[in-house]
């Protein structure tokens, strides 16, 4: 028997007060996979993000690690490993570089593997160490999303949600952060579902990829497979 | 000369509690975008607490300190108990409730400690301090300095703790937050504690000055919310400029200006403050808010 996902999502549905966003949704994240959850604007891959984590009202089955995080807010997903970057990045902009930072790392203890992670997110990005005292409103767009995923980084988490991180860059600045979550997955072992209204670039990243279209998963497969096929490409990817 | 150094740091001493007074406020509309009208009436509370455990016996800075762990962990509790229901509600029913609670401070310090006026033991020197060949008024300069100390407590914990930058960035990024897992609403109650702390500090304060009674803090408040709203309502720095600044101006201009005199004192700081506001309608220290796609 093949071990269980890390992430294992089943009959998801999320509303806003009486409207209904995700109308029961499936899909798993197996372990150091990258994957795509793809669909058009109002799609739902917002709310299937943030129904994982608990921001908004869910009914259905989220499991993570073997934990049901149904019913928990998004406190406690943070706690338990899943890193959410938000959709539009939640920047911190009056605070510093180093705070939001810092911030990643709240629900941590232990300083000293703090500093380490610190470390390594440098590693990844070395100019955050130079604009540390910068405040973080002053970044540029593609700068904002490389600290939003930083931060993410400085949770140690075991599983990455990003919504759209391609949203308004340059294609230059897409590739760089594509080529570092595929870096940052390989090296560090942290699994990633990235939602994506760019579709090549998620689907050359990602191992698997579920497409989404009003709030249903319509189509999924093995990205290399649904890159290949015309009919798909056609009537879901839209290009 | 030396009456107008005594003018200025009489003044001073006034915007300090004004500047105490609208830093609390400033603490919970920064995170809540909510005034919260209690904020007087929860301070001349504790105050009275104070008072009576002075009266059972407690030393003056035993009650103090008392008093100020029972002003933080009481409004811990009433943010939960009593915020925490409507916080989702939106600010008009939190303003709702905060009225409520002003008149149920008020109602219960009426109750319990009656309305006649009550004299508060001073902590600091009946003798004047002569400072530079000036004699000061040593009440002026202990609420001075305890003012002062009491907010740069403050400060530092915001600037320089893990959880004081928590709860700077739940107050300002309350979504982006919780997704790291700062309990948000959580921030909120010790926003509420702290913002007590700051007001029972003043009320402490100013009660040998003004008198201990369930009306004591109303024309405070009205300074305060005034310095707040100079100082730009976002801004805790503001607060304590703008507190500053409001004392020092009423003092000055209530004593060197004839007319205005103590009566129109509240009426002239207010034409000051709608003329800043049509300067820099964020107050002084309101930031424009920094930010790129
Ligand atoms: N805060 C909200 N309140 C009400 N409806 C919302 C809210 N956010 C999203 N929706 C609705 O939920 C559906 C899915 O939106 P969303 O998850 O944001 O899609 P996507 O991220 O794929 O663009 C849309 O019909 C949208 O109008
Ligand atoms: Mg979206």
């Amino acid at each position: 028997m093949a071990a269980a996902p890390l992430l294992e999502v089943s009959d998801l549905h999320a509303s806003y007060g009486e409207i209904e966003a995700l109308h029961g949704i499936a899909l798993g994240v197996e372990r150091g996979a990258i994957v795509a959850l793809l669909g058009a604007n109002g799609a739902g891959k917002t709310s299937t993000l943030r129904a994982i984590t608990g921001v908004v009202k869910t009914k259905g089955t989220v499991r993570f690690g073997g934990n049901a995080l149904n019913g928990h807010g998004p406190e406690d997903a943070a706690r338990l490993g899943i890193a959410h970057v938000p959709e539009g990045r939640g920047t911190m902009g009056a605070l510093t570089v180093w705070e939001n930072l810092m911030l990643g790392a709240y629900t941590r203890r232990d300083r000293k593997r703090v500093l380490g992670s610190y470390e390594r997110v440098v590693g990844y990005f070395p100019w955050l160490a130079e604009r540390k005292k910068q405040l973080a409103g002053t970044l540029s767009g593609g700068e904002q999303q490389m600290l939003a995923i930083a931060r993410g980084l400085m949770m140690e988490p075991q599983l990455m949600l990003l919504d759209e991180p391609s949203l308004g860059l340059a294609p230059i600045v897409v590739r760089e952060i594509f080529a570092l979550l595929k870096t940052i997955n390989a090296r560090d072992g942290v699994s990633i579902l990235v939602a994506e209204q760019n579709t090549t670039v998620a689907l050359e990243a990602a191992t698997h990829a579920y497409v989404l279209e009003t709030g249903r998963i319509v189509v999924s497969g093995e990205s290399q497979a649904l890159l290949r096929d015309d009919g798909i490409r056609r009537s879901y990817l839209g290009y | 000369m030396q009456e107008l150094a005594q003018q200025v740091v009489s003044g001073l001493a006034s915007g300090s509690i004004y500047a105490s007074m609208a830093l609390a406020l400033v603490l919970i509309y920064r995170s809540m975008n909510v005034i919260n009208f209690a904020q007087g009436e929860m301070a001349m509370f504790t105050t009275f607490i104070a008072w009576q455990l002075v009266q059972q016996g407690l030393p003056l800075w035993a009650a103090f300190t008392a008093t100020i762990a029972v002003a933080f962990v009481g409004a811990v509790l009433l943010e939960r108990i009593v915020i925490r229901p409507v916080e989702r509600a939106g600010p008009l029913t939190i303003v709702i409730v905060t009225l409520g609670l002003l008149i149920t401070f008020n109602g219960l310090a009426g109750l319990f400690w009656g309305y006649v006026i009550k004299s508060f033991p001073s902590p600091f020197p009946a003798a004047p301090i002569n400072i530079g060949g000036v004699a000061f008024s040593s009440q002026d300069v202990g609420i001075i300095l305890v003012s002062l100390a009491s907010l740069g407590v403050i400060s530092l914990f915001f600037a320089k703790t893990k959880l004081g930058l928590a709860m700077r960035a739940a107050a300002l990024y309350p979504a982006a937050s919780q997704v790291l897992g700062i309990r948000v609403s959580w921030m909120l109650a010790l926003g509420w504690g702290l913002s007590a702390v700051v007001g029972a500090i003043s009320g402490m304060m100013v009660a040998p000055v003004v008198f201990l009674d369930p009306n004591m803090m109303q024309g405070i408040v009205v300074y305060a919310f005034a310095a707040a709203v100079l100082g730009g309502v976002e801004s805790p720095l503001g607060a304590v400029v703008g507190g500053l600044i409001l004392g020092v101006l009423l003092n000055l201009l209530g004593t060197y200006v004839e007319f205005v005199g103590t009566d129109l004192r509240l009426a002239v700081a207010f034409a000051i403050i709608v003329a800043v506001l049509l300067i820099r309608p964020a107050g002084l220290f309101g930031r424009v808010s920094v930010a790129r796609v």
